[in-house]
């Protein structure tokens, strides 16, 4: 098994823990999580066929994973605010019970 | 070289399943920084060490505090904690999910054939990091600078609410 096949191994196993996660659980800031995981994951990905691949240019792989990081913390910070709304409206962050959008 | 490699991708898998499966929230939190500085090891490891750094300032420092001041500002003591009834059969199918999917990537890395790597890590120096992000996706980082500061303001926007000022008593 290559390095690059670890590597990759190493990213579907975190992808599945992510999505088991995100699945699994009913806390709201939880699935988040799992969504963080596995974008994580994906990052992952990224660096390790920039680092392994044939292809290797000078920092395209890197640059990917800043902007992908970028993107993941204005989702994080957006999906934090939304699960506060919903909390200050329902009292629970329960996915059970966050069964309507209209305030 | 694949030792090191191997023993980050335990702990950080490790501590990522474990933070998944707690019932105390704010322990999944402190886990899962545990989990995220193990991918900025690995990030260091495979020569990223900007990366690394994008991913211990921003996860590790400011996803973490903003996912413990969410969940501080969320519970309501001891009482959410209980499981509601048919919480473990779903446990159950989404672990059986997520099992189902490993066992499709795992197959197909195993199994596809890749490249020969080349010997030497590309040298992603600052230097050269910030030449690329000034020159060729110069318009990419405009867009994302826009994006997250529209995101940011929406953030505090939704969370803010709708400020209905109380009335004195």
């Amino acid at each position: 098994m290559s390095a690059l096949q670890i590597c990759l191994a190493f990213s579907s196993l975190l992808f599945a823990v992510g999505l088991a996660g995100a699945l699994a659980r009913s806390n709201s800031i939880l699935v988040l999580l799992g969504i963080e995981l596995m974008l994580n994951a994906a990052n992952l990905n990224l660096i390790a066929f920039w680092r392994f691949g044939p292809h290797g240019s000078a920092a395209t792989g890197v640059v990917f994973v800043i902007f992908a990081i970028a993107v993941a913390a204005a989702e994080t910070a957006v999906g934090l605010a939304l699960i506060i709304s919903i909390y200050r409206h329902q009292q629970s962050i329960r996915l059970e019970e966050a069964t309507r959008l209209k305030g | 070289m694949s030792a090191a490699l191997i023993l980050v991708a335990l702990a950080t898998l490790a501590s990522a399943a474990a933070a998944m499966s707690r019932r105390a929230i704010l322990n999944s939190v402190l886990l899962l920084t545990v989990s995220w500085t193990g991918v900025a090891a690995f990030y260091l490891w495979a020569g990223a060490e900007f990366a690394a750094f994008a991913q211990v300032l921003i996860y590790v420092g400011a996803i973490s505090m903003a996912l413990m001041f969410a969940v501080l500002l969320t519970r309501r003591g001891r009482a959410d904690l209980p499981a509601v009834p048919g919480a473990r059969g779903r446990a159950a199918y989404a672990v059986l999910a997520g099992a189902a999917v490993a066992a499709v990537l795992l197959v197909a890395v195993a199994g596809g054939s890749f490249a020969a790597a080349p010997k030497a890590a590309p040298a992603a120096s600052v230097r050269t990091l910030g030449g690329e992000l000034m020159g060729p996706h110069a318009a990419a980082l405009l867009v994302v600078g826009v994006l997250l500061t529209v995101a940011l303001i929406g953030a505090v926007a939704i969370a803010a609410g709708p400020g209905k000022p109380e009335a004195p008593r």
